[in-house]
């Protein structure tokens, strides 16, 4: 289990990373956090020509507050430093709850949440969090860059709008509305194993304590991270009571996704699994929002 | 007073070397102008092989050698047979076909061994196995049990007539007689799938031909070094005093490590010599998961006999047993499971045949419990199954069965292992039993804490799962124990360690005798050069059989200490004391010698030895029990499962073991909490998922979920003593005790806690998506 032979770069700062990308293109891997990339490599599945090391660009690790009263994250910000964070623990209170469930330890002071995004594994927590949250990704190239919300940014397994020149650099994630609540639940067969599912919902209720908008998004129920959107027009304008949740847990798990069956579970189990959790996820979150008054 | 060392809990003299990073284990090994090889494996399960071309892999910038079976000329013959049919039994067919050093003409499982390349690294041989080109036909593969037997079937081996590569059956009583007396008889068919060891380190080897010296040094992760030594020798036609071979600190055998000889180890140390230059080769995981011996696929058609009291009249048990490819570990496997088959049970009637299957898959060999947890799974289950059918309670039925204290030592009749017809030499079962039972307090949880759970609507089941564990067999092991000039004792034996505490439990055996403390005595083990005589470190026998060895050459180096002693300090024998180093005279204190003294004393420069004494405080004793010591355990536990999801969360795990004599309770506890872990995974995470086509689906730790530190329980360990007949120090193994009743006890927990659910387990291991699926054709009944 060896890599096959590869040329290695290991760029200081962004501009010169952008430019061995637009040098090499589809000859060309970044590495991150090798968490993903590294096993794919060893298994040769993957056999790049180059390696584009991010790992010495300081730049590009950090957590800064947004003038919207979200955040700010640099693209090799590791996994630890986003659960060890205050301000994320504050500002993001779902993604801080999320982090350790994300491998362990170990994966989780070398992954980065830029490589995470970058990899588009539907089975992967923060992609999906990054479409409930409704954040946007700021993508740079040589010559200029531009920004993708989320829920366009995955196009299918494995697979972004990523251009082989271009490099994630940025995440920016909004403030929760008022009101809010918010709740990941998920069912892996140890607890730093990928999740069989996943299900990351956020709430928001009005004055009158009915369902003002809700996201919810399901985590290896098909090839890319799965938006419940009918289960969740189900929803709005409604209260939020126990049948209601059901009924949209239930719409959740048979119309919104399309898992499949693999050695660990079938589809079947899958959309069983979707809909227990869908309800529970959505139970905690409306909980929570009616909490957070 | 004498100090007693056997019983304490001493820490691990190997420790230190171990948590530093100070232990050699075969990776380590790094000899000046090494070679690294890869293996080129089959990517198919079954394929005859038509041509292999590997002359560009030849022309690969580094590469050093590739070698085919052709390569091999004269020197390509199969392994040994390891193990074959007890003489003893009658009406046994055995077709032995063994394993070979790199593929002639077929390949019979994938990641079979095709061609080897060595070069100046790793990196470079792997590249160069990509430039290898083969051409295959592929074949039907040859995976499901029942099918293989089919009369159309492909066979895996084409010059026998089925893939029947074994066939035997046992008996006591009269089970037909039985069965007519009995007011009940169940039926059962019982599955259970196959399992990895996934021992942390994988397997390695370097070998080092010194043309100079005619001497050929291996580095094996083997259980079995001295074995290993002596093939070796015999196939590359050197003397045994040409080969050393050395096995290290391993990172865990688990069983497929004691198989021999791996291709591997049939093509590296003939490389080596051939090119005049060291090699090395590392097994990496995916390697692993295909070439390493894999364990546990049976399938049970099951019949049990009660009277309505529910004692059980007979037993009868016709099974298949998955050997792989190859069989060359004979019978082991399946006669573990027929002589663990009646558990711990005072069973009269018993009729078993077993079917050994060749199938298009990674070898079967013993993996710790090696046989016995399916014996174990299959009676559990169905006294599980006989509770239910006669409204009795679960520990009810199985007290009223288990074999008597007072029919020790208890003629259990059925050829094991060992090849004699099985005795269990002593025990006290239904102490065992309360002992779990009141650990757990079992009677409280079911009459108060249980019924409240179930109003609160939690699905939480309590399980009770007794067993045997036959350990110790022979033939033998050796050890020579040395007092030396500085007054330590060094201790030579010829079994290899994996992790066992070898290095403390054997240094307390000699400690208590000779007197000294524990980390005054230095342990070499696995290495030929130092001792030569015995097999290895398997079936549960370490610590009975190669301890009780070491044992007998310390009593006699303490009989020759007491005879020179004597002279030098002008008393009695029986007036001395063995303390701190010293002999004492009882009385007085002051008159005393150091053990170094006297190891100079035995061993001196110049004056005369008298005449029929040997130099030197020292001896080498061996061990050969009669047959093997039966230990017996229980295992209890609280399982709490979330009926939406069907996660799991053990709430309880007590464990009480009898394994005769306990050298070292802190070693005992490790080998239970290892042996729990493994048994989890049988039950609810690790399964080998091969395809209709003999590929596995989950070759990768990412796939394939061992247990870890977040699965496992807290484990409450109990001990209690009945010593065994069979040997001087009273002592039992436990080294597979651990992983023998889990998936028997996870399964009986499971449907105790689905309690308003017809919910039946026949088969191993389980998963969350079987036990949905198990519910859901329930529901549907
Ligand atoms: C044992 C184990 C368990 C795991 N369990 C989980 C889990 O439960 N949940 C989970 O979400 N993840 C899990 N992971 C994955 C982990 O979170 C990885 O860290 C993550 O998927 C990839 O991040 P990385 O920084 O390691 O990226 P890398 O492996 O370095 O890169 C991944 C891919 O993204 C590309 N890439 C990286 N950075 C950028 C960038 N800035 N711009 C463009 N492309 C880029 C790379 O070229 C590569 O194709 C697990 C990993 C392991 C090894």
């Amino acid at each position: 289990m060896k890599p096959a032979p590869f040329e290695y770069h290991a760029p200081t700062t962004t501009e010169e990373a952008l430019s061995l990308l637009a040098e090499h293109g589809y000859d060309a891997k970044i590495l991150a956090g090798g968490q993903s990339l590294i096993p794919m490599m060893n298994f040769r599945l993957v056999q790049p020509a180059i390696l584009v090391d991010l790992n010495n660009i300081p730049d590009l690790a950090y957590i800064n507050p947004g003038d919207d009263g979200g955040l700010r994250l640099g693209s090799m910000t590791r996994h630890h430093q986003v659960e060890t964070s205050p301000l994320v623990a504050e500002r993001a209170p779902l993604i801080h709850e999320t982090m350790p469930k994300i491998a362990y330890p170990q994966v989780r002071s070398r992954g980065t949440f830029g490589g995470s995004i970058s990899h588009a594994d539907p089975s992967a927590e923060l992609v999906a969090l990054s479409v409930a949250l409704d954040g946007n990704f700021r993508l740079r190239n040589r010559d200029g860059e531009r920004w993708t919300p989320a829920r366009e940014f995955f196009v299918g397994l494995f697979t972004t709008v990523l251009e082989p020149n271009e490099l994630l650099v940025e995440a920016s994630l909004p403030p929760m509305p008022p009101h809010s609540g918010w709740s990941l639940k998920e069912v892996a067969r140890r607890p730093h194993d990928f999740a069989l599912i996943g299900v990351a919902a956020v709430v928001t209720l009005d004055e009158k304590g009915l369902c003002q908008q809700a996201r919810m998004v399901l985590i290896s129920a098909g090839d890319v991270p799965m938006v419940a959107h009918k289960a969740v027009e189900l929803l709005k304008g409604q209260a939020p009571t126990a049948e209601a949740i059901k009924a949209a847990a239930e719409v959740a798990a048979t119309e919104d996704i399309d898992p499949s069956s693999d050695i660990h579970a079938t589809a079947e189990f899958r959309r069983h699994l979707a809909n227990v959790l869908s309800r529970r996820a959505l139970e905690q979150a409306f909980q929570r929002a009616a909490e957070n008054k | 007073m004498i100090k007693k060392f056997i019983g304490k809990r001493v820490m691990r003299n190997e420790d230190p070397r171990l948590l530093t990073g100070q232990a050699q284990f075969v990776d380590d090994v790094e000899i000046p102008g090494m070679l690294h090889a890869a293996f080129l494996r089959s990517d198919y399960a079954h394929a005859r092989l038509l041509s292999i071309d590997v002359s560009a892999a030849r022309q690969h910038p580094g590469v050093v050698a590739v070698f085919t079976a052709e390569d091999m000329g004269d020197d390509w013959f199969p392994g040994p047979p390891l193990v074959s049919p007890p003489p003893t039994a009658k009406d046994v067919t055995f077709h032995s076909r063994r394993q070979v050093p790199l593929v002639k003409d077929k390949v019979r499982h994938a990641g079979e061994a095709i061609a080897v390349v060595i070069a100046e690294s790793r990196y470079i041989a792997e590249d160069a196995v990509e430039d290898i080109l083969v051409e295959f036909e592929p074949l039907e593969a040859v995976v499901d049990l029942e099918k293989a037997l089919e009369v159309n079937s492909v066979l895996v081996h084409d010059d026998l007539e089925s893939n029947l590569a074994a066939q035997m059956f046992q008996q006591k009583g009269d089970y037909e007689a039985a069965r007519q007396q009995a007011d009940l008889v169940i039926q059962r068919r019982i599955v259970i799938e196959r399992g990895a060891a996934a021992a942390m380190e994988n397997r390695g080897i370097v070998a080092h031909w010194d043309a100079k010296s005619q001497h050929l040094t291996i580095w094996d992760t083997t259980q079995a070094p001295i074995p290993i030594r002596n093939g070796t020798a015999a196939r590359l036609g050197l003397s045994e005093h040409q080969v050393r071979v050395i096995a290290p600190f391993i990172g865990g055998g688990f069983g497929p490590k004691i198989m021999m000889f791996y291709a591997e180890e049939l093509v590296i140390p003939w490389a080596a010599k051939k090119l005049n230059r060291p090699v090395k080769w590392i097994e990496d995981r995916r390697e692993n998961f295909y070439a390493t011996t894999q364990e546990r696929g049976q399938v049970h058609d099951v019949e049990i006999a009660l009277s309505r009291d529910g004692h059980i009249l007979g037993l009868k048990d016709n099974f298949l047993h998955d050997t792989g490819a190859y069989d060359p570990y004979g019978l082991t496997i399946p006669l573990n499971t027929q002589s663990h088959d009646m558990g711990g049970y005072d069973i009269k009637n018993y009729s078993s045949e077993f079917k050994v299957v060749f199938t298009n898959k990674t070898i079967v060999t013993p993996v710790r419990g090696a046989g016995r947890p399916q014996g174990i799974f299959v009676i559990e289950r169905m006294m599980d199954a006989a509770a239910k059918e006669l409204g009795m309670d679960a520990v009810e039925i199985r007290k009223r069965n288990l074999i008597p204290p007072e029919a020790f030592p208890y003629e259990h009749k059925i050829i094991d292992q060992a090849f004699a017809p099985l005795i269990f030499d002593s025990g006290n079962y239904k102490a065992v039993v309360d002992k779990a039972l009141d650990m757990i307090g079992y009677d409280k949880f079911v009459k108060e804490e249980q019924p409240h759970l179930r109003v609160d609507g939690k699905y939480v089941g309590i399980a009770i799962a007794p067993f045997v564990e036959t350990t110790g067999v022979g033939p033998y092991e050796g050890a020579r124990v040395t007092v030396e000039a500085s007054g330590k004792i060094n201790v030579a034996t010829g079994i290899g360690t994996q992790g066992q505490g070898h290095f403390t439990s054997f240094a307390q055996i000699v400690a208590e005798q000779l007197g000294v403390e524990v980390n005054d005595v230095r342990i070499v083990t696995g290495d030929t050069t130092e001792f030569h005589w015995g097999t290895g470190t398997f079936a549960s026998r370490g610590a009975v059989v190669a301890g009780n060895a070491v044992h007998a050459a310390s009593s006699i180096v303490r009989k020759k200490i007491l005879k020179l002693a004597s002279k030098v300090l002008e008393a009695p024998e029986d007036e001395l004391e063995l303390e701190d180093g010293q002999v004492r005279v009882a009385d007085i204190p002051q008159k005393s010698v150091s053990l170094g003294e006297l190891a100079v004393l035995a061993n001196p420069l110049r004056g005369a030895v008298e005449p029929g004494t040997e130099p030197g405080l020292e001896s080498t004793a061996y061990f050969g029990p009669q047959y093997g010591a039966t230990a017996f355990g229980t295992h209890a536990m609280i399982l709490e499962v979330d009926p939406e999801t069907m996660m799991i969360k053990i709430r309880r795990y007590v464990t009480v073991e009898d394994c005769g004599t306990v050298l070292n309770p802190l070693i005992l506890e490790g080998q239970i909490h290892g042996g729990v872990s493994m048994g989890l995974g049988n039950a609810y995470y690790e399964k080998l998922h091969f395809d209709e086509n003999g590929q596995l689906l989950n070759a990768s730790f990412a796939d394939y979920l061992v247990v870890s530190a977040t699965e496992m329980p807290r484990i409450e360990v109990g001990h209690l003593e009945t010593r065994s007949t069979l040997n001087e120090l009273g002592a039992k193994g436990v080294g597979e005790a651990g992983a023998i009743p889990v998936p028997a006890l996870f399964a009986q927990a499971l449907e105790n806690a689905f309690h308003d659910r017809k919910l039946e387990i026949l088969e191993m291991p389980l998963s969350p998506n079987r036990l949905f699926e198990l519910l859901n054709e329930e529901k549907s009944r």
